[in-house]
């Protein structure tokens, strides 16, 4: 029985090890000169204007919550694309009451102003 | 298309619901539009449908199956959404909430219930627990520029969402010992293999009822119960602590006695211990309120013990029983939180016992429509909370739980102390400065007495709503 | 070979570890993301029965899941900004208004 774990004990033991492989040669090998460029935060080359610990405005999780929201209902088309050719006219009235009623919510954020942004 | 009947009733709710938002969506500033009465014909749809459907019954796509057990339940709720609607007109214009939102949450939490009530799938149960849940989270967080209303809807939604989480996971457990989410198939699967329960079956089993344990607010996971049924509006508070109760009572009686009936020796130690706590928790932490909603808050968790106790003893007498409690107690409590919700005014929540001091003397009819529901509430006859209170008493007697009868029927007298303090306050006590109380609107001052009727009416001739429901019960054992 | 108990015990160590970061954790929005770690672990329990007894149910069933993890995300953000704008703060403790 224990030895069906055996392969678990084998993963970590490699995982820790590759972890730890990778920490170590990359500490001994890197070079130890900074200068000012380096240290910033993006080393691809965009400078940081302000700091990032900033307060964002609401609209910011409005926004977001409202991407959530919508985004997740494409869990449902995706399925429904793949067999449509089985589901048929049926299929596609579901699916039209179920994108009315999203473009209900839709336009009753769009209505209350969640949309704009300012 | 008949495979479509069972959702009608629902479906004029949610119908009703998506109307209201559009029409919301649509209005001008400041423009004024009948959503209250939309709400009213979704909901006489539904009863309209329900009424067709109560001699044959119906049942959509094997999930979703209108039986006249879960066709008694969506009577309760529409009676219970009915009276909210009209109850809750006047405290959307005092406080200024957002007509149309109010209405459409309030809608899909109706549909949410009844669907909750039908549905034969634990997937299902979960979905309609969820859109009746996330409604009810944000009603209860309604009045926004409260602090209070905000930190309710909060601890609510995170205890609830907390339970749903172990829901879920009793019914992932469910599953992979059944194959299937189906109640009628989990019911013959746990019979054939009952003889030596599982460890996994009775973590299953202890999972979902946790869950439905924190959704009828039974002890030791009430913890949310009063401060949500504080913040939110009264007329919320009445509308969630009747509806949900309901619909989570009836899909507690379905999967419990239905489908996990087979493990009853396993899990009715449990559901004794946890009756017992909340009959007693639920009555002696309400004797020292000093706030009205939170001791009706209590004696709602207190009133959710004594429905544990009917489903416990779920003989003959014991099914009907349920349908019956939960049918008076939401006629009664909506009434008395309607009292409380008309009394209420902007600047002033009127909330404290000693604010009903010499409530006689100025408004006589609110006294002795609040005196009504609370006697029923104690369970004093001839009002319906008595009958509903001895059946259940009787039934579980029959059955052999005569300790948690003993426990019930002292709890009652001990909980009739909190509702006599109220009484005594209104009649017997005068004040020099007396409540103001706004003028009461005429809507809401009818399904005020509409409640009243119903609770002497059950209270009377009980006969033949408990036919009713015992063959509504009837249907699904 | 990983085994249906495998995924089992790392979604019971999920959930666990969810479970305790609602009590341990004094942040709401940390609670709400332990949340969400206890229903991924749910769904990771139902994709593993579901494919252990060969069947697809167990995957369509997360897919509602999902769909009622978002739902409630929103909801939960939705109360907490409402919460902050009244107390500028995140740890629950801070909120007492209510108690017993």
């Amino acid at each position: 029985m224990l030895s069906a774990y055996v392969p678990i004990a084998i993963f970590i033991v490699v995982a820790t090890g590759f972890a730890l492989f990778t920490l170590v040669v990359s500490g001994l090998l890197h070079s130890e000169k900074y200068n000012k460029v380096k240290l910033e935060p993006y080393e691809c080359g965009i400078e940081p204007t302000t700091d990032a610990r900033d307060r964002y405005s609401i609209r910011y999780y409005l926004v977001a919550m409202l991407f959530v929201i919508f985004d997740v209902e494409t869990v449902f088309m995706f399925p429904w694309a793949v067999i449509f050719d089985k589901l048929l006219l049926f299929g596609l009235i579901e699916m039209l009451v179920f994108i009315f009623i999203l473009v209900v919510g839709y336009y009753y954020a769009w209505q209350k102003g969640a949309l704009e942004w300012a | 298309m008949s495979s479509f009947n069972a959702i009608v009733p629902m479906s004029c709710v949610t119908a009703a619901a998506i109307a209201a938002m559009i029409a919301e969506a649509f209005r001008a500033p400041g423009e004024r539009m009948p959503i209250g009465p939309l709400g009213a014909i979704g909901l006489a749809g539904a009863a309209i449908s329900s009424v067709l459907l109560w001699k044959d019954g119906a049942s959509s796509f094997g999930v979703v199956v209108a039986d006249k057990f879960g066709l008694f339940v969506t009577f309760i709720l529409i009676i219970v959404g009915v009276l909210s609607l009209a109850i809750s007109e006047p405290t959307i214009d005092r406080e200024r909430l957002p007509r149309g939102e109010y209405y459409a949450l309030m809608l899909f939490a109706l549909a949410g219930m009844m669907l909750m009530a039908t549905a034969t799938d634990l997937l299902i149960i979960f979905l309609a627990l969820e859109v009746l849940s996330l409604a009810v989270y944000v009603l209860t967080g309604i009045r926004r520029d409260h602090a209070l209303a905000s930190e309710g809807a909060l601890k609510y939604f995170l205890l609830g969402a907390f339970s749903s989480a172990f829901f879920l996971y009793g019914i992932a457990f469910t599953y992979g010992l059944t194959g299937s989410t189906r109640l009628d198939r989990i019911g013959s699967l746990m019979a054939a293999q009952a003889m030596a329960p599982t460890p996994m079956q009775l973590l299953a089993v202890g999972l979902l009822l946790v869950g439905f344990a924190f959704k009828v607010s039974a002890v030791p996971f009430h913890m949310w119960t009063p401060d949500a049924y504080e913040a939110a509006p009264p007329a919320i508070t009445g509308f969630m602590s009747t509806g949900v109760k309901a619909a989570a009572f009836a899909a507690f009686v379905r999967v419990f006695l239905a489908a996990f009936e087979p493990l009853r020796p396993s899990w009715s130690p449990i559901l004794w211990i946890v009756a017992a706590a909340t009959m007693i928790v639920g009555t002696v932490v309400g004797v020292s309120q000093s706030s009205v909603k939170r001791m009706l808050a209590y004696s709602s968790i207190a009133h959710g013990g004594y429905l544990l106790l009917a489903l416990l003893a779920a003989n003959d007498v014991g099914k009907a029983a349920v349908l019956f409690y939960l049918l008076t107690y939401a006629v009664t409590n909506i009434g008395a939180f309607g009292v409380i919700s008309v009394l209420e005014n902007t600047d002033q929540p009127n909330d404290r016992v000693r604010d009903y001091a010499g409530l006689w003397y100025t408004h006589p009819a609110l006294a002795a429509l609040m005196t009504i529901f609370l006697l029923s509430l104690g369970g004093f006859p001839p009002m319906a909370g008595f009958i509903a209170k001895w059946y259940v008493f009787s039934a579980a007697v029959k059955r052999g739980y005569t300790g948690l009868a003993i426990i019930g029927v002292l709890t009652s007298v001990v909980s009739v102390f909190f509702y006599l303090r109220i009484i005594v306050m209104m009649y017997m006590t005068t004040t020099d400065t007396p409540a103001r109380v706004p003028p009461i609107p005429r809507m809401a001052g009818l399904a005020l007495i509409v409640s009243a009727i119903l609770v002497f009416y059950l209270g009377i001739l009980p006969t033949r709503v408990l036919d009713w429901a015992a063959a509504s019960i009837a249907t699904i054992f | 070979m990983v085994s249906l108990n495998h995924y089992l015990v790392l979604s019971a160590i999920l959930f666990a570890i969810g479970t305790a970061g609602v009590f341990v954790r004094r942040n709401l929005i940390t609670i709400l993301l332990s949340i969400e770690i206890m229903l991924n672990a749910v769904n990771l329990t139902f994709v593993a029965f579901g494919r252990a007894l060969g069947a697809a149910d167990g995957q369509i069933i997360v897919f509602f899941v999902m769909t009622v993890a978002a739902a409630e995300a929103a909801v939960g953000l939705a109360i907490v900004i409402a919460l902050f704008r009244h107390r500028e703060s995140l740890n629950p403790d801070s909120w007492t208004a209510l108690k017993w």
